[in-house]
């Protein structure tokens, strides 16, 4: 029998259509794999009838004009999507049991184009991490080890730690993922997949659990630049119940896949060269530039001054943001209610005590204490100023050039444990992924080679407000040239 | 600026977090680091430079005067830790 877990979106549809195997196939395999796979607490809850009943429904539809781009293909879901009647934890303890009767916008546009959904995906905690260890659910384990033959157990990136370890190890074919500050990109980056995050407002936050509203993004993680387009185009679209949804037409993504970048001007910020970044991870980035080169851009250095303070402007903007967003769990309306001996005020505390992780707390007593009365201005107000200058280091970069590539992340996978005594060197993590969030700009990872440890680095393409098709297409000349075909050697 | 353990504990009691004495002399330290390092910003020139409100320019739109849902009060409090007789039960605070 076929490995069909082994085959990309692409070859799934194409293999579905053609009568070549059935869809029920494809949901049985995934199904079976995902059960197999627990040892990486990839998944926190499965759904296999959901996967076999698209499937039965995909299988019944073929041959009929209307099938749907996505019909015949099961994907895994991260736990910050709201799924109707199925657990929709962000991660917490706090929403422990909470069933939506809701759908989110993204999730219910994948199931009208035809996809099954095979589970819910492990994350840090309200999306609130950068290695997947704040978890109520614990970490997730990345199917990648380091060939020093230590086995120590390595992170997936975060907070879509679950998607990126479940589209690696092979018991998703791809999976939705969010981006608040490197999200989708760094995890992507951890275990040699492709992660994309549009355009702040191409795909709508609406049922979203909600962490920092000015920077949330939905995007797909997958293991090719074209599923990545496939998923996006399907994900993507106007939302009148999302506010700050773009009310503009959805491109044609993948018929716009071109490898082609004559013409192109890639940007190289000079200020992403920063001390302590492994030779490995320089070396990639430069071959990243030639490849380029060869795909017929030009690079060109640039200058986004604004860099350094990137992290320190994140790190008030998004806790200030998630303090007000998580004020509504309060133990009255869902998720799980502590007792306490007190009145209502005690309650409260005593729930968002019990209920919410360190790393949570953290963030929420440093987002309202920026938020505060006297504090305000000097810290809010004054991140909101920084970030309005890194909008506009972006926008004269891009008069010199039309794309900029950079490195995913300052690191390969870390061990677990590594860095979760010393929250600011997590943060760091983020360094290359966060001015793209703070610009709203549409940013992507794919995977570039391997470090002398075995371990994948990524690449980051960043481009212009509203040109995916750009940041697809430099992503895809960058596949094409990699050659990355490495896989985690199966352990789990 | 560095925050004191008295204004930790006042920020804790905004943020409606509870939180033992062992937490809050743990936590003091750990925000002042945090803290330290966002302050860096101050380095930044700003005057003149307006505070970012729309990171992508779009218009807030206007929707019709129109009751467009409604009618799912047992949807709403389906998921409520506590309800009773069709409301949200919170414990009581009029004696």
């Amino acid at each position: 029998m076929t490995d069909l877990t082994a085959k990309t979106i692409a070859e799934l549809r194409e293999g579905f259509r053609s009568g070549e195997f059935t869809a029920r196939e494809v949901a049985e395999q995934y199904n079976t794999a995902v059960a197999s796979a627990r040892a990486l607490n990839a998944y926190t809850i499965e759904t296999p009838d959901d996967a076999l009943a698209a499937a039965d429904a995909a299988d019944k539809a073929r041959g009929n004009d209307e099938l749907g781009s996505l019909a015949g293909i099961p994907l895994g879901i991260k736990d910050l999507f709201a799924t109707r009647d199925v657990d929709t934890t962000a991660g917490s303890r706090i929403l422990a049991g909470f069933k939506p009767r809701y759908e989110s916008t993204v999730t219910a546009n994948l199931r009208k184009a035809g996809a099954g959904m095979l589970g819910k995906l492990n994350m840090d905690e309200f999306a609130m991490g950068s290695s997947n260890e704040t978890s109520a659910y614990g970490p997730v384990i990345s199917p990648w080890r380091r060939k020093d033959g230590g086995n120590a157990a390595l992170a997936p990136g975060g907070s879509s730690g679950g998607s990126s370890a479940a589209v690696a190890a092979g018991i998703a074919p791809a999976a939705t993922g969010t981006d608040t500050g490197g999200s989708i990109r760094q995890p992507a980056a951890f275990t040699g997949i492709c992660g994309i995050k549009p355009t702040y407002g191409r795909c709508s936050r609406w049922g979203i659990v909600s962490f920092a509203s000015s920077l949330d993004q939905a995007g797909p993680m997958a293991r090719t630049v074209r599923d990545c387009a496939i998923l996006l185009e399907a994900m993507a679209g106007f939302d009148p119940k999302d506010s700050t949804s773009l009310d503009l037409p959805v491109p044609n993504w993948e018929a716009g896949l071109s490898s082609d970048l004559r013409g192109k001007r890639v940007g190289i910020p000079k200020e992403y060269r920063i001390d302590g970044v492994p030779a490995d991870i320089n070396a990639l980035w430069d071959k990243g530039i030639e490849w380029l080169r060869d795909a017929g851009a030009e690079p060109v250095e640039i200058s986004l001054p604004h860099t350094k303070y990137a992290l320190p402007t994140y790190y008030i903007i998004a806790p200030a943001e998630a303090s007000s967003n998580l004020a509504r769990y309060d133990g009255v309306r869902y998720g799980a209610r502590a007792e306490s001996s007190g009145g209502l005020d005690e309650m409260y505390a005593a729930t968002r005590a019990a209920g919410f992780g360190a790393e949570v707390r953290r963030r929420i007593m440093i987002g309202t204490y920026v938020l505060s009365a006297g504090f305000y201005d000097a810290y809010f107000t004054k991140a909101q100023r920084v970030r309005t200058l890194i909008k506009q280091d972006f926008e004269k970069a891009f008069e010199q050039c039309d794309l900029i590539l950079t490195p995913t992340a300052p690191s390969a996978a870390f061990g677990l444990g590594d860095k979760s005594a010393d929250p600011i060197a997590m943060y760091l993590n983020d360094v290359f992924a966060v001015p793209a969030s703070l610009a709203g700009l549409p940013a992507m990872s794919v995977p570039g080679g391997l470090d002398e440890m075995g371990l994948p680095l990524g690449l980051h393409i960043i481009g212009r407000e509203l040109d995916e098709q750009g940041v697809l297409n430099a992503g895809l000349a960058i596949e094409e040239r990699a050659g990355f075909t490495a896989k985690p050697k199966r352990w789990w | 600026m560095s925050v004191t353990n008295e204004q930790v504990r006042h920020i804790a009691k905004l943020a409606r977090i509870a939180m033992s004495d062992e937490e809050l002399e743990r936590l003091v330290p750990e925000l002042n680091n945090i803290l330290g390092w966002v302050e860096q910003l101050g380095e930044v020139n700003t005057d003149g430079v307006e505070p970012l409100t729309a990171v992508i320019a779009n218009k807030l739109r206007l929707r019709d005067d129109k009751v467009t849902d409604g009618n799912c009060r047992d949807d709403i409090l389906a998921n409520a830790p506590v309800a009773e007789h069709g409301f949200f039960a919170v414990p009581k605070v009029i004696e």
